[in-house]
């Protein structure tokens, strides 16, 4: 059977695919979202909880565009903080725990609110190509179906291995199948591919669990949001009864009897015993692996993670594991408050394909298989934001593609995603890639509350961001010039500020000054500055976002100016195209080492070659002469 | 034109080492007014470049601060016709070592840097002052001193102090590491560094930075000859002595590679060691230098100096006064090692002088006329620097480029501390930690991201 076709293939329906899928919907193309089982739709396979330190970033550059992580958070979000609020501005991360069911089902109404969008509950044997380019997908039922373009968004599910202690089988989750087919295909036709490994914990019986002798950990007291827009709100905002109050998260510690009894479980261990031949994260170890490591640790922090509104699982934080289950559960009914606990089922790892992402361009398009663009774990990133922001830039790269459009290529100083997309196809990964606020060399200026005008005049004209998500962002960013321009050019006098000055301690003024320059001051927020009437009223009716993100812009000036002078001398070398088949090994001025790494790596930029180690500037130099600049 | 260089850089392109003279060029918006601050065209003439004919030869003084370094020849070549595009100036010293390091740390204080290199040629390239038929010729130039830079600093660096080049790295990793884990990991359950720690341990990493810095000085010492200076009164016999010594050692000194007859003159090697005598021309010109003790520019001198050869008469000077003297030397000279030599001694007088200036040890009597006792002078000489060697060893830095980026670290490091102390948020001294970390790059090493990571992996449980 042959089906009529679509504009694009997206296969798999996680965080990747739904974001890739809509965002490609919203710029015209047709698009079918392939899924073995639709009611696992952006289903949160780890931790129920978005955001956190770098993450949260991403999320709110995924909404700046026009994506929607951030508006499906907010409205499943059951807790809410702002992570790193001791630190300045930029370091501030928003993070939300989720109701995982609700989270699913919010994202499947988003994509069915799409017309562009359809669905198919099916798994995808193979692909077809034509030539060099990718042509379509062959399906488990035998459907061959044609597109333009195929985004794969495979996650955990190519040749996925699932272990628990000596036991281990076949499985893309648990109790899902696994996706077999693609990647020996994709290895034949030249792709370099590897294993890697992640885990999760046990889900356990809430009612199970002593809360009375556990620590709490409270959601803000003004809980904040991951979308611009301001009708996303969390149901403890504006829910029904028994919704009005965030859920509370609890910590636990392990002691060395946990410990004792895990270490019993070593012979049995999957990775320890090197059955896992995948490697891990290091920033997300197993209980195992944490007590091996530091053994001079006598206790690990356990969060217990509330799963939902109305279901008593929760999610065990901290305790991932791939011992026996028997050893898990003994070892866990050591810890202080679970002596009784009762398991919904056991943690365990998986191992799975990736393919290394310096195959691909800034697009996220292979470069081997023209049309064929990967996104999220596939890539060996993990994390639902790092999987949800590759599916958005595939989405928009292979909807430009069918317009005959150039390419969307997000910078590192534009963004955290143009970070770890630059990362990722310079340098590759040999562990799961996580994203860190230390990655970013421009950290004060891709701050969470400037994602919008890092990021919005782009979606704007990508067609990604629109309707009354355009209009609020061109009204927040009137607000914000506005505000700008009221902080710098009023002037304040020692009169009406230098009260508030003692109050918190600094040295007071003693002639009029700019608000901008009592900004600049550490310790002085905008609120102070409504002492002033004149100040007062220029900001009435601005929304407060924009006013805070004009404060912040104030306060990080020097920086940011640093940044913006370092990110204008990459910005130049960015703009220099290399050809994809430029020939390395011919240009015998370069060191050989350079030529060896180039070869490789294929820079699409000579600011990704500048950034390939072994590279010297003096090679950069090189291909800027032969480049004629 | 070219947009990078908004920056003035500078750099000898004439080959490295010792020869008659040595070209320096400077190019770029800032070049015309270094030239003018550095230069004059005699006593206290201001050159003004606006005033010159472009490409024309001009006889002019290098002048740092009141001290005439060098007589030197300016030619300018405005831009766009130049060999980079850009505001052109060339400058032909004399072509010691000392003075062409000197002309270039001089114009670093005026805001010019060391050019990478290749740049002139690359920022001609960039200014379309070649076409790219010549490409591959410039590419090949370029390429010949494409090593990485952090590579060069490793085959700089001399035995013992590579080792400090590792402390100092994992230092500053340890430093950043601490920094960049209350921010990405402050959620986690481990313990973070207050800032006294913080502090304690930017204080370690200032330290080396500094020694390093200093050491460049050492290291200049060992590559551009032991600066010795022979002061005293007119006519105690201070070129008879300087011409007794050069004539002593004249042919070793020819037999080394790219020397001159110019500058055999005041370069002298005693046992394989480069003596160099500052100013000696002096010496020869105008026998009454040092006229007086008390003079500025004597002290200027031997401050320059590793070591001063005092000089005195033995008939016309008696210990009193000899004991005066030498006070006043030791009040203005803090580090060069004094040698005391009374001149002029013969047969008859010798033991009575010895006795009269018996207090002073180590004192030396030589006759450079007759010459009589230079052996033990010039053993002597060797064996100052055999005692000091002990820190001539710690030499590491021998290159004008990496101390300019030690001092950029170093400035770097300031705001640091600076931030530290006034309690600055973590992101903003991260952020000029990483401009240290940059500069140091080519001394330490790059210090990635994935370095730190894999630090704070290690030594931190992270992770839930």
């Amino acid at each position: 059977m042959r089906d009529s076709g679509y504009d694009i293939i997206v296969v798999g329906a996680g965080h990747a695919g739904c974001e890739a899928a809509a965002a490609a919907a919203n710029m015209g193309a047709k698009v079918l979202l392939i899924t073995m089982d639709m009611t696992k739709i952006a289903q949160m396979s780890c931790n129920p909880a978005m955001g956190g330190i770098g993450k949260g970033q991403i999320i709110r550059e995924i909404d700046a565009l026009g994506g929607y992580s951030g508006i499906v958070s907010d409205k499943t979000s059951i807790q809410f903080r702002m992570l790193n609020r001791s630190k300045g501005p930029a370091m501030w991360s928003p993070r939300s725990q989720n109701d995982r069911t609700l989270f699913s089902l919010e994202w499947r109404s988003v994509l069915e609110s799409l017309p562009n969008v359809f669905f198919r509950q099916d798994h995808v044997r193979a692909l077809t190509f034509s030539g060099d380019k990718v042509s379509g997908v062959i399906t488990g039922t035998g459907s061959e179906i044609s597109a333009g373009a195929v985004i794969l968004t495979n996650g955990t599910f190519l040749n996925g291995v699932i272990h628990i202690g000596e036991k281990n089988f076949e499985g893309g989750r648990i109790g899902e199948s696994s996706s077999k087919g693609i990647s020996a295909q994709l290895a034949e036709r030249g792709f370099e591919t590897g294993r890697m490994k992640t885990g999760t914990p046990p889900r356990i019986d809430g009612r199970s669990i002593n809360y009375a002798v556990l620590e709490e950990q409270q959601g803000d007291s003004e809980p904040g949001k991951f979308s611009y827009m301001d009708n996303t709100s969390p149901l403890y905002t504006n829910g029904p009864e028994g919704r009005k109050k965030q859920r509370n998260c609890h910590i636990a510690y392990t002691s060395p009897e946990v410990h004792e009894i895990l270490k019993t479980g070593f012979e049995q261990s999957p990775m320890f015993q090197g059955r896992i031949k995948g490697l891990g994260p290091r920033y997300c170890p197993s209980i195992e692996d944490k007590i091996n490591r530091f053994s001079d640790r006598d206790r690990h922090q356990l969060f217990v993670e509330p799963e939902g509104w109305d279901t008593v699982e929760v999610y065990l934080n901290g305790f991932s594991t791939s011992l026996p289950e028997s050893i898990q559960i003994q070892a866990l009914r050591k810890v202080k408050g679970f002596e009784k606990c009762v398991f919904f089922r056991p943690g365990y790892a998986i191992e799975y394909d990736f393919f290394s992402p310096m195959q691909l361009f800034p697009s996220l398009e292979t470069k081997m298989v023209e049309g064929l663009y990967f996104a999220g774990q596939i890539n060996g990133t993990t994390g639902y934001e790092e999987a949800a922001c590759q599916g958005l830039v595939a989405g928009i790269n292979a909807a430009l593609k069918l317009q005959r459009k150039p390419m969307f290529h997000m910078k590192r100083s534009d963004s955290y995603i143009g970070v770890l997309i630059d990362d990722l196809i310079t340098k590759g990964t040999d562990e799961p890639y996580r994203m860190f606020t230390s990655r970013a060399e421009y950290r004060i200026s891709l701050r969470q509350d400037n994602a919008d005008q890092r990021l919005s005049p782009v979606g704007i004209e990508l067609g990604t961001l629109k309707g009354a998500r355009k209009d609020s962002f061109l009204q927040r960013q009137k607000d914000f010039t506005e505000a700008s321009k009221a902080f710098k050019s009023i002037s304040i006098s020692p009169e009406e500020i230098n009260h508030k000055i003692a109050e918190l301690g600094g040295s007071s003024i003693s002639q009029k000054v700019k608000g901008s320059y009592l900004l600049s001051r550490p310790g002085i927020s905008w609120t102070d500055l409504l002492l002033s009437n004149v100040v007062k009223e220029a900001l009435i009716g601005l929304h407060p976002d924009a006013i805070s993100a004009a404060e912040t812009a104030i306060k990080y000036e020097g920086y940011i100016d640093r940044e913006k002078e370092l990110a204008g001398k990459m910005d130049r070398l960015e703009g220099i195209v290399l050809h994809p088949d430029f020939e390395y090994q011919r240009l015998s001025s370069l060191s050989a080492e350079a030529r060896e790494k180039l070869s490789k790596a294929r820079p699409s930029t000579l600011g990704q070659a500048s950034r390939i180690s072994g590279v010297s500037p003096a090679d950069i130099s090189v291909l800027m002469v032969y480049l004629g600049r | 034109m070219y947009q990078l260089s908004q920056d003035t850089i500078c750099g000898i392109s004439t080959p490295p080492g010792t020869g008659g003279i040595a070209v320096i060029r400077i190019s770029g918006p800032g070049t015309f007014g270094a030239m003018e601050e550095i230069l004059q065209a005699g006593k206290g003439k201001k050159v003004s470049v606006s005033a010159l004919k472009p490409r024309t030869l001009m006889r002019v003084q290098i002048m740092d601060g009141d001290y005439i370094l060098d007589e030197a020849l300016l030619t300018i070549f405005p831009g766009p016709k130049s060999f980079t595009g850009e505001d052109v100036a060339e400058l032909s010293v004399h072509g010691s070592r000392y003075i062409q390091q000197q002309t270039l740390m001089l114009l670093q204080r005026k805001g010019c840097r060391i050019a990478e290199p290749g740049e002139f040629t690359f920022r001609g390239f960039m200014n379309r002052k070649f076409d790219l038929s010549q490409a591959e010729a410039i590419a090949d130039l370029v390429d010949s001193s494409s090593a990485t830079a952090h590579q060069i600093a490793m085959q700089q660096m001399r035995g013992g102090f590579s080792s400090k080049i590792k402390v100092l790295r994992e230092h500053l990793l340890d430093f950043a590491s601490l920094l960049e884990l209350e921010l990405d990991f402050s959620e986690e359950d481990v313990e973070f560094a207050d800032r006294k720690d913080l502090g304690n341990l930017l204080q370690k990493v200032r330290t080396i930075v500094v020694r390093l810095v200093e050491s460049f000085e050492v290291g200049n010492v060992i590559k551009n000859g032991i600066p010795v200076v022979i002061a005293g009164k007119p006519n105690v016999g201070k070129s008879t002595l300087l011409n007794a010594l050069l004539d002593e050692e004249r042919a070793i000194v020819s037999e080394i590679p790219g020397t001159t007859r110019d500058t055999i003159e005041d370069e002298i090697v005693i046992d394989g060691i480069l003596f160099r005598f500052i100013d000696t021309a002096g010496i020869r010109q105008t026998v009454d230098v040092i006229e007086n003790i008390g003079v500025e520019r004597t002290f200027e001198k031997i401050k320059q100096s590793s070591i001063v050869i005092y000089l005195f008469d033995i008939h016309e000077i008696t210990a009193t006064e000899l004991r005066g003297i030498l006070n006043e030397i030791n009040k203005h000279n803090k580090n060069a090692h004094l040698l005391v030599v009374g001149n002029k001694i013969d047969k008859e007088d010798e033991e009575y002088t010895r006795n009269e200036f018996k207090d002073f040890p180590g004192i030396l009597f030589i006759s450079a006329k007759e010459r009589k006792g230079l052996d033990e002078l010039k053993g002597e000489l060797v064996k100052v620097f055999d005692t000091r060697a002990l820190q001539v060893r710690e030499t590491v830095v021998t290159n004008a480029r990496h101390v300019q980026a030690l001092r950029n670290a170093l400035s770097a490091l300031e705001k640091v501390n600076d931030g530290l102390k006034n309690n600055f948020s973590g992101e903003m001294i991260a952020s000029d930690l990483r401009l240290a970390l940059y500069h140091l790059g080519t001394i330490t090493g790059e210090v990635t991201t994935d370095d730190l990571l894999q630090n704070i992996f290690s030594r931190f449980c992270i992770g839930k």
